[in-house]
């Protein structure tokens, strides 16, 4: 049905396109002169049909399943929720649900069964006036482009407007983004921070999130001192930027001054390689391969290592790293002006002496920069983590330990469970809130010192 | 005053330099060798990891792209079969009857020893058998060739990735049950051929079983959801912020905020997702309607970088030529400079799909890491997406998950190398250097 109303609004732009350019060639046949080609004449109609229609059928899309199941809520018996949790309205509601949609688990009780046909007959219901208020609003719309079409009319500054104005539209879309995870993230926050207080999260020790299942259950209170996890995200990172900073860097000298073309065109594709590689992937390889090889090698050297170390963790995401640090210097070392590198040069030192002196120096704020990003990478990296890092929250600084970080709390905490109301999964925002401010200063600071350098040199 | 002629410190001086630099000269040189030197071990290091991590994965996971079958001949009982109902009927049955008759010496009415015999065959053996009896009913009271997958234990076994001379207490497969398989494999029932179906199964508890066309659907799904809000929107954005935005603060907090768009975790898209879709828009959970919309907002800042630089990249002659000819200035950019940015434009767009093809967490959070059994019929349906898979792969407990996520994953790179060899494509075939 949605599909239909899709159809018929595009039907509807042809036809205005179609229509108005062919009046616009009639009165251009009259010996008339046209202000705009007839082409705007037809793209005005088109616009002016589209637009509106497509907003609205939007819109409805959105508000349709809240307002049925509001309205099918409503025709329930008296008192049916009167005393039960907002869980258990919400299982009532998804088992009705489940019936409309033709999943019938034993026999529900009746006046399930027609509340659920009640449901499917308002979504009939609901799909019908979608459809008739396509046609009536796309007919209305017609009618109007229709009438405007005349020699005077300036179709093409009227077409373009809209046009103009679709693409403001589309740039700020990407505003809302961020306003929208800034919302999302502030208003979950908020809830957890009226269940646990800041500071108890900001300061505090100990995160044990499980909130127990039973109310008289022996140690009740999940506890949310976000420190430990802090510090498993910090060890976890040290470790990636200890391999990925001297690894990305001595290859990005290699590359920029030392190496000739042809192995210049055959590593950087690789590296390319290593930088497409998705995440999860990396996370595999960190649990089949290389976890087992450090706890190999640490058991031949008489060390004892956790199953999930921070080491197999962090090292995996260095090489991960790589790339981007490797490509961020590269770029940082071919802005520094050749006059430099000529200088130097000149006054006899050797190419070693000149990178290490002068290129490399006068490249540190873009590398800088460039570092800064890998940190926030590493900081928000998610995957890795996941499947190699561990669960439980220590408070210790031993890379051989093992750690867990603030993503993988975000994704175990809200692995199949979706409910808002309890401590537990808000605290995934609240840790989700610090993660995007981190990352975000991080961000914005490491963008301004990498454009800064570019306009110095440019 | 001091008049010292050219000659005197000339000869003198010079001479004394170059010594010194003639003595230093092995050093200094040492040294740049040095420099070189960590930079080859960088590179090799890295390009060692790269292999490695191929490498890893290519011998893990081959063993996948094969699957241990056995050959039975069923008779299919009509005595066994309702023909009201072709659904219940103990198709079980008549595969225990089919796999004892190379078991002469086991009871096959004892149910606790037939069972031991029949863990050989894979829990979908009756199933398949089931399959076949519903679609033809006129082979009731026939004799068929079936082909069932080995359990995942045997295919170890087969693939000798379970070995035999490990002691029988630390075997997966105990010797009893090696000496059943030779006895099939002596028979000559065991192939090995090519693992079809981890492409035209969706996910099952059972790793035999197991395939990725659920996976590789909801992928579908969610690329194609991405690309169609994604696109448009990004190429708008960035025609507008490149081509008509005036200079002024507004278009300045939007380049910063797509730049920093970029750089946002992907972790904190799926938050985002979780708490406005399926939260506050009640969205459907486990779809990939939703989770192509997650990743749209993650390529969009992508594909507006990619295309500003395309736009860009056009040279101001073209612009001005047509402003010249009295094209309006939306003219200009709709007829000539798009359609000459659109290889850079598509090129950058691939590459922005690919990374969605892989990205993971967002879509985790939204709940596309379900168990569905089933392939997607539409982009509301639940499904996985391939990443998502391979995470739900990696931690199913049993054995045959650890190839199988392996080869899951070379299937993942076979899509990203095919994308990123069509950008490469397109970028070598169409772009025109100015």
């Amino acid at each position: 049905m949605v599909l239909f109303a899709f159809l018929l609004l595009l039907g509807a732009t042809f036809v205005a396109y179609a229509l108005n350019r062919r009046a616009a060639i009639s009165i251009r046949a009259n010996g008339t002169q046209l202000h705009s080609l007839e082409s705007f004449h037809g793209l005005f109609a088109a616009l002016t049909v589209l637009v509106p229609v497509l907003v609205g059928i939007l819109i409805w899309l959105v508000l349709e399943g809240t307002v049925v199941d509001w309205v099918m809520i409503r025709s329930l018996p008296e008192g049916t929720f009167d005393d039960l949790g907002s869980g258990a309205s919400q299982l009532i509601v998804a088992e009705i649900k489940s019936i409309a949609g033709g999943r019938v688990f034993g026999t529900p009780e009746p006046w399930k069964t027609e509340a659920a046909e009640r449901l499917v007959a308002y979504n009939r219901i609901a799909d019908w006036v979608l459809v008739a208020l396509v046609a009536v609003s796309a007919a209305m719309l017609l009618w109007f482009a229709r009438r405007s079409v005349a020699a005077q009319f300036r179709a093409r500054q009227s077409a373009e407007r809209i046009v103009l104005g679709l693409m403001v539209f589309c740039a700020v879309a990407a505003i809302f983004v961020t306003i929208g995870i800034v919302f999302a993230l502030t208003f979950e926050t908020i809830k957890f921070f009226q269940v646990v207080p800041v500071t108890e999260f900001l300061f505090g020790t100990s995160w044990e999130p499980q909130i127990p299942i039973r109310e008289d259950q022996v140690a009740a209170e999940g506890a949310f001192g976000a420190v430990p996890v802090f510090l498993g995200t910090i060890v976890i990172s040290t470790v990636a930027l200890f391999i990925a900073i001297p690894v990305g860097l001595m290859t990005a000298i290699y590359l920029n001054e030392f190496a000739n073309r042809r192995i210049r065109s055959a590593v950087k594709p690789v590296l390319e390689i290593l930088a497409g590689v998705p995440t999860v992937v990396y996370g595999f390889f960190a649990v089949l391969t290389v976890a087992p090889a450090i706890r190999s090698f640490a058991a031949s050297i008489g060390v004892d290592v956790a199953p999930n170390t921070a080491l197999a963790a962090g090292g995996v995401m260095g090489i991960m790293l790589i790339p981007f640090i490797s490509s961020f210097a590269d770029d940082a070392l071919s802005a520094v002006p050749r006059s430099l590198r000529d200088g130097a040069l000149a006054l006899g030192a050797t190419r070693g002496e000149m990178m290490v002196n002068v290129l490399f120096p006068a490249a540190i704020p873009g590398i800088v920069g460039g570092i800064l990003l890998a940190v926030s990478r590493a900081i928000g990296e998610t995957m890795i983590v996941v499947m190699a890092a561990g669960l439980i929250a220590k408070m210790t600084i031993n890379p051989l330990d093992s750690v867990t970080a603030v993503t993988v709390q975000i994704v175990t905490l809200l692995i199949g469970d979706t409910s808002f109301d309890n401590p537990k999964t808000l605290s995934a925002f609240a840790l989700g809130m610090m993660l995007f401010l981190v990352t975000l200063v991080i961000n914005i600071f490491a963008l301004r010192i990498v454009r800064k350098y570019r306009e110095i040199y440019d | 005053m001091t008049d010292i002629t050219p000659e005197q410190t000339g000869s003198g001086r010079s001479q004394s330099t170059t010594e010194l630099v003639q003595k230093s000269l092995a050093r200094r040189n040492r040294k740049q060798m040095v420099l070189q030197g960590y930079g080859i071990a960088a590179i090799v290091f890295a390009l060692s990891m790269l292999v490695i991590l191929v490498g890893s994965l290519v011998i893990t996971g081959y063993p996948a792209f094969t699957q241990t079958h056995v050959e039975l001949e069923v008779f299919v009982d009509p005595e066994e079969v309702d023909p009201e109902n072709l659904a219940r009927g103990s198709y079980d049955e008549m595969i225990a009857v089919s796999l004892g008759e190379y078991f002469p010496d086991i009871d096959m009415t004892d149910r606790v020893a037939a069972r031991e015999v029949t863990q050989l065959l894979s829990s979908g053996a009756q199933l398949l058998l089931r399959e076949r009896v519903i679609a033809n009913p006129s082979l009731i009271g026939e004799t068929i060739t079936l082909k069932v997958p080995a359990s995942d234990n045997y295919d170890q076994l087969n693939k000798g990735l379970v070995m035999r001379d490990t002691p029988e207490q630390f075997r997966r497969v105990d010797n009893a049950a090696i000496e059943r398989f030779d006895t099939l494999d002596e028979a000559g029932v065991i192939s090995t051929p090519l693992n079809t179906r981890l492409i035209t199964n969706a996910d099952s508890r059972f790793p035999e079983l197991a395939g990725l066309k659920g996976a590789i659907i909801g992928s579908f799904w969610a690329l194609l959801t991405c690309f169609v809000i994604s696109f448009p929107i990004g190429i708008g954005a960035a025609i507008y912020l490149e081509e008509f935005a005036p200079k002024n603060k507004l278009s300045d907090i939007i380049e910063i905020n797509i730049n920093n768009l970029a750089a946002v975790p992907s972790v904190v898209f799926g938050l985002l997702a979780l708490a406005v879709f399926l939260g506050w828009f009640g969205m459907p959970r486990s779809a990939p309607l939703v989770g192509g919309l997650t990743l749209a907002l993650m390529t969009l800042p992508t594909i507006i970088i990619a295309t500003r630089a395309a736009l860009k990249a056009v040279p101001p002659s073209i612009r001005e030529a047509a402003l010249g000819v009295g094209a309006s200035k939306q003219q200009v950019v709709f007829h000539h400079v798009l359609p000459l940015a659109m290889p850079g434009i598509l090129t950058g767009t691939i590459i922005g799909l690919a990374q969605a093809l892989g990205e993971t967490a967002p879509l985790l959070l939204i709940g596309m890491n379900a168990f569905i059994t089933s392939a997607p019929s539409g982009p509301f349906d639940s499904a996985t997406a391939l990443p998502t898979q391979i995470f739900i792969w990696a931690d199913s407990p049993e054995r045959g998950f650890v190839s199988r996520t392996s080869a899951a994953i070379l299937v993942l790179l076979t899509f990203l190398i095919t994308m990123n060899a069509i950008a490469i494509y397109f970028r070598q075939k169409f772009e025109r250097k100015w």
